[in-house]
């Protein structure tokens, strides 16, 4: 007796490509990464208030760490920092965020530098869900 | 240079991390809002209310 057992057809995907550019791309640029699942206005979001944090720290005499082996909180502020992708590289290269905090205002800037880098890495990682389908 | 006043930081602060946490922690546009909204209600309500304990504290 033959048994009715129904094996599904092959399907033709789209390749989807490198996995983790999403992910690369989102931390490079903010909101690249969801640019790239084709989410824009999402992405402009991310863009405008990661940017905007980022670049008002600078506005506010905020510190950019740099690579260090020193104090565990500046090595922890680089890595927060490394989170604005190329926001960080302009900021070292033109030699922004090297004057010493002396004002509250500055203290809160160097603060703003370093949290924009994380959220800017939760919204790379944000962007990887979404290209795997982790996320709709 | 831009030297806002505390409370405009809190504000400013309060604004970009809450779109960011909406965005990212929920998935429909709606449910994105309302949460992006309640994270900028705690954000600035607590320090609102922190700064009201610690007005009272030095009281």
């Amino acid at each position: 007796m033959a048994s009715k057992v129904q094996i599904p057809a092959k399907t033709q995907t789209a390749s989807p490509g490198f996995l983790y550019s999403a992910l690369i791309l989102g931390w490079l640029v903010p909101g690249a990464g969801h640019l790239l699942t084709g989410r824009w206005i999402r992405a402009v979001l991310l863009f405008v208030s990661i940017g905007a944090m980022y670049w008002l720290g600078i506005a506010m005499l905020g510190q950019l760490y740099a690579p260090n082996t020193g104090d565990i909180l500046d090595m922890l502020g680089f890595v927060g920092d490394l989170g604005n992708g190329v926001f960080y590289a302009i900021g070292r290269i033109f030699d922004m965020g090297s004057t010493p905090v002396q004002l509250a205002t500055a203290d809160y800037g160097t603060k703003f530098i370093v949290v924009a880098g994380l959220l800017n890495f939760i919204s790379a990682v944000d962007a990887h869900n979404l290209r795997i389908g982790r996320k709709a | 240079m831009f030297a806002p006043s505390h409370f405009v930081a809190v504000l400013l602060f309060a604004t970009f991390a809450s779109v960011v946490f909406g965005i990212t922690q929920r998935s429909t546009p709606k449910a994105m809002v309302r949460y992006g909204a309640y994270c900028w209600v705690l954000f600035v309500g607590v320090v609102i209310a922190s700064s009201w304990v610690m007005f009272l504290i030095r009281r």
